[in-house]
């Protein structure tokens, strides 16, 4: 149960309302603290509310009872006459005036809180689309895609549930302690909502809009969420993981970044350079092809229907390879087929259009290379 | 003419007889059992449709339903609650007792009022037709955000739009039926303060249906003209924006809660005090309350909205402005309470029916009020806590209210009394399963369960299993209810006129069960004061 907050607030999970003494079940049914100076602030309204509403419940329900009680037929055959008492209706529309202004007071200092983006010191530009999470360090200009790591048999029920069912992410978003972190969120296709309840950060990314919000997270851990808006068939499948390092760690990893991004080129250079076997390529492309095309393709190549169509002897995966490589890499316009060219390397497009053109009963012994892939960007 | 049409049906083949009677009826009985038994209908198909997502929803993981199809019973389910289970009900509640307690013959344009019933069928045989399409049905809620519904959703999409276009014209039409029928075919004397408050809460509805109606055809037909005709209203690669769908969707969207609930208010407003044997409590502050909330629905339409990134100033105005719903509701909570206050209670089927409703509508206003703070909303917005919020204002709300009404009323209307047992075992289990589905929710929600998912992760798996349980039970439940109305009307007990022993009202004076024909003479209202 605590595993969703990354294990490491449950000494702050205070079980505040039911007095349970179990950890866990609080957890399980109230909204959590979180780790933000931000979310324990949105949970103690939370609770307000939830108070000020069992509160009232008990006492209009008490009431209720009593009169079913003490004034059901055969304990008072005779009813009373009154129908109207102007003061009794203009208390009762005064009180809930007060306890609303009341509750109206702390969640607007709290909200102005939230809505102020000044003074951050990192920016991170979240670009949403079906189903993933692409993140940009506008500081230090290191950008990459996060997706579902969940394994698809563990979805259809084929292997155990690991602890992290849905909520593990092949490349987290890391962040460093105790900085104002901006995020700017924006969609490529629908809208899609980035939320993090340990950060109590819930904000839309809508195509063509960029909305604000922001965090300060002062204890370094792993934290889960998920996209909040429904976005098409993978909605359930767009888990966001975010892992927060000490402020020399963030930087070391910064560091890493850049060099890797380096390394990563010098690969490419070297894929381009080698001609691939087809059995190398066909692996790499079934990897690939699970991973980002079996959403809706299937790993049949069966597709879904007419909006999700066959690979296994479709016009495109056995027709010109001039064509398959443009749908690949540039997409179909106003459909969920994205454009892979930016988020793919050469080689891993050569190879899954491999795997797609030899495999299902498709059987056009094309192999493509890397360099044909560089070449057509 | 009644004359000459029953001359006409005795030379026909029967059936043919008996198609034409409920094709061409006029008469306000006849057209309000239609309705109610297409509600009813359509009620089981989407409460299917609810069983189906509960069954996937019984374990993590993807067992009976796969993704694609889990969101379009997801669509079909909201929509066909919405269009097709509660509002036809409570249109078949007006046409049935609107003229009976209003002392009138029957509504003021009955030919319209054939025309808006039989469009139903059509409007719901295109939306679910497409369940059947290549490509599916509907994919992307009820709520149908564009883009997801405009460039992204299926083609389909089409007939979807083709159906919401013709409710909306039948409950257009509908509305203005009911409000020309209660402001001119009042029987002499029934000034508007002495109006049952079931009429009051309907001629409200039907103003804020005749408001909102225009504008969801507006914005399906933007959806329309985006898909095909080269537009781009939400398309912001073509300069359009899709915040503006999410602000004419909601500003029809929240008055249209109040049109789901507004009725039950008053179904609630007729029973209690029947069963209480005392008068309505505060029957003025009923009627202004009901209006401040009709008021209010218009300018609250923000707070679905709160992280599409409203700016503050208006983020705050939202939470102000539903914040004080709370008012005029707690006002109609309160006087509920008092009328049975000292009152001489008994606890017959329609009065358990009233009551939960005002219990388990109270939770979902509590829900509400909640979600109206901005900064726990940020928190709870597309959560289960959302969905545990709206199924408990909908579900004891506008369809428990709907119940009581059809046990208060069945009498009159079949003249026959329903089996008491039978009627509380139906309310009992339906209690208990409404909140073994629904209040988990709060929990689920809380703990982070992002709603609208065919699969979620593992520690949301327990209160889930609770969740579907409570939902089959909650489907079993209502097959007792059409086994209970069924029996009804075949037979039982012989009704008497006032059915119930403090029912007050015009409809209580004419015969069990009602002739087709009533009040064609007005009858006269005892003057005096007003309520």
């Amino acid at each position: 149960m605590t595993s969703y907050a990354g294990g490491l607030k449950s000494g702050l999970m205070i079980p505040i309302f039911w007095g349970v003494p179990n950890i866990s079940l609080a957890a399980k049914v109230d909204m959590r603290p979180g780790v933000t100076d931000m979310s324990v602030r949105i949970q103690q309204i939370h609770h307000m509310g939830l108070w000020v509403c069992i509160i009232v419940g008990i006492i209009v329900f008490s009431a209720m009872f009593y009169t079913m009680f003490a004034h059901r037929r055969s304990k008072n055959p005779t009813p009373a006459t009154f129908s109207d008492s102007t003061l009794i209706e203009f208390i009762w529309t005064l009180i809930p005036v007060l306890i609303l202004v009341g509750m109206a007071i702390p969640a607007t200092s709290t909200l102005r809180d939230i809505e102020d983006n000044e003074d951050s010191d990192l920016t991170v530009l979240i670009t949403a689309s079906q189903w993933k999470w692409h993140y940009q360090y506008l500081d230090s200009g290191i950008s990459y895609y996060s997706n579902i790591a969940t394994p698809q048999e563990q979805i259809d029920n084929l292997e155990p549930k690991d602890e992290h069912y849905l909520l593990d992410a092949d490349n987290p978003l890391v962040l460093p302690t105790d900085k104002k972190i901006r995020f700017l969120t924006t969609a490529d296709d629908v809208i899609h909502s980035w939320w993090v309840p340990d950060f109590a950060v819930k904000q839309d990314a809508i195509p063509g809009f960029i909305n604000e919000a922001w965090t300060r997270i002062p204890v370094p851990g792993i934290y889960r969420g998920q996209c909040a808006e429904l976005c098409g068939i993978g909605h359930a499948y767009m888990p966001i993981v975010v892992e927060v390092r000490p402020g020399e760690e963030f930087d070391a990893w910064i560091e890493d970044q850049r060099i890797a991004a380096e390394l990563a080129g010098e690969a490419a250079v070297a894929a381009r350079a080698k001609t691939w076997a087809m059995d190398e390529l066909v692996t790499i492309g079934q990897e690939v092809f699970f991973k980002h095309c079996a959403t809706c393709h299937e790993r049949d190549g069966m597709g879904q229907g007419t909006k999700y169509p066959a690979l296994a002897g479709s016009a495109i995966a056995v027709g010109a390879i001039a064509d398959h490589l443009n749908r690949v890499m540039n997409g179909k316009a106003d459909t969920e087929m994205q454009a892979w060219a930016p988020q793919l390397s050469d080689l891993e497009i050569a190879a899954v259009i491999t795997y797609e053109r030899n495999s299902w009963g498709n059987d056009t012994g094309d192999i493509i290379q890397p360099i044909t892939v560089y070449e057509a960007r | 003419m009644v004359a000459h049409a029953e001359t006409v049906q005795t030379q026909r083949h029967p059936l043919l007889a008996f198609a034409a009677r409920w094709l061409f009826t006029t008469n306000h009985k006849e057209i309000g059992s239609l309705y109610l038994w297409l509600s009813f209908l359509l009620f089981f198909v989407a409460g299917l449709m609810a069983m189906f997502m509960r069954l996937e929803l019984f374990e993590p993981g993807i067992q009976f339903v796969d993704p694609l199809y889990y969101n379009q019973i997801l669509t079909l389910h909201g929509l066909v609650m919405v269009f097709g289970a509660v509002m036809p009900a409570f249109v078949g509640l007006a046409n049935w007792l609107i003229p009976m307690m209003i002392g009138a013959p029957d509504m003021a344009l009955p030919r319209m009022n054939n025309f808006s019933f039989w469009i139903l069928p059509f409007a719901f045989t295109l939306l679910l037709s497409s369940l059947f399409m290549e490509g599916g049905a509907p994919n992307f809620g009820w709520t149908f955000y564009a883009p997801l519904s405009t460039t992204y959703g299926p083609p389909s999409t089409d007939f979807f739009i083709l159906g919401v276009h013709l409710m909306g014209i039948s409950s257009i039409m509908g509305a203005i039926n009911i409000i020309v029928t209660i402001v001119n075919l009042r029987a002499p004397g029934m000034t508007y303060m002495k109006m049952p408050l079931f009429v009051w809460t309907w001629l409200i509805t039907a103003f804020l249906l005749i408001m909102v109606m225009p504008v969801l055809a507006g914005v399906v037909t933007m959806m329309l003209t985006d898909r095909h005709f080269g537009t781009s209203f939400f398309q912001a690669a073509g300069g359009g924006d899709p915040v503006l769908f999410q602000h004419i969707f909601w500003f029809f969207g929240h008055p249209e809660v109040y049109i789901m609930i507004l009725p039950g208010f008053g179904i609630a407003s007729q029973i209690i005090p029947t069963f209480s044997r005392k008068k309505l409590f505060g029957y003025h502050s009923m009627v202004y309350a009901t209006a401040s909330i009709a008021l209010l629905s218009f300018v609250v339409w923000g707070h679905h909205m709160f992280t599409t990134g409203m700016p503050l100033i208006a983020e705050l105005f939202v939470m102000y402005a539903t914040m004080l719903i709370a008012v005029p509701t707690g006002v109609k909570v309160f006087n509920w309470v008092a009328t049975m206050w000292r009152g001489s209670l008994t606890f017959e089927t329609p009065m358990l029916f009233a009551i939960g409703f005002v219990m388990m509508f109270t939770i979902g206003g509590f829900s509400g009020l909640m979600l109206a703070l901005v900064p726990a909303d940020f928190q709870y917005h597309d959560t289960y806590f959302v969905v545990a919020h709206f199924h408990y204002v909908l579900y004891p709300g506008a369809i428990f209210g709907t119940m009581a009404a059809v046990y208060y009323w069945l009498p009159k209307w079949c003249g026959h009394m329903y089996d008491e047992r039978l009627g509380k075992i139906h309310f009992w289990t339906a209690t208990a399963a409404v909140n073994l589905t629904f209040f988990p929710m709060h929990f689920t929600g809380l703990a982070g369960m992002p709603r609208r998912i065919p699969d979620y992760s593992l520690q949301f798996a327990d209160f889930n299993m609770v969740s579907s349980i409570g939902a089959w039970l909650l489907g079993l439940t209502q097959v007792l209810f059409l086994y209970i109305v069924i029996k009804t009307i075949r037979g039982g007990v012989k009704a008497t006129d006032q059915v119930w022993e403090g029912a007050e009202g015009l409809e209580w004076t004419l015969p069990s069960p009602a002739p087709r024909h009533t009040f064609e003479t007005p009858p006269v209202i005892a003057q005096g004061n007003e309520q």
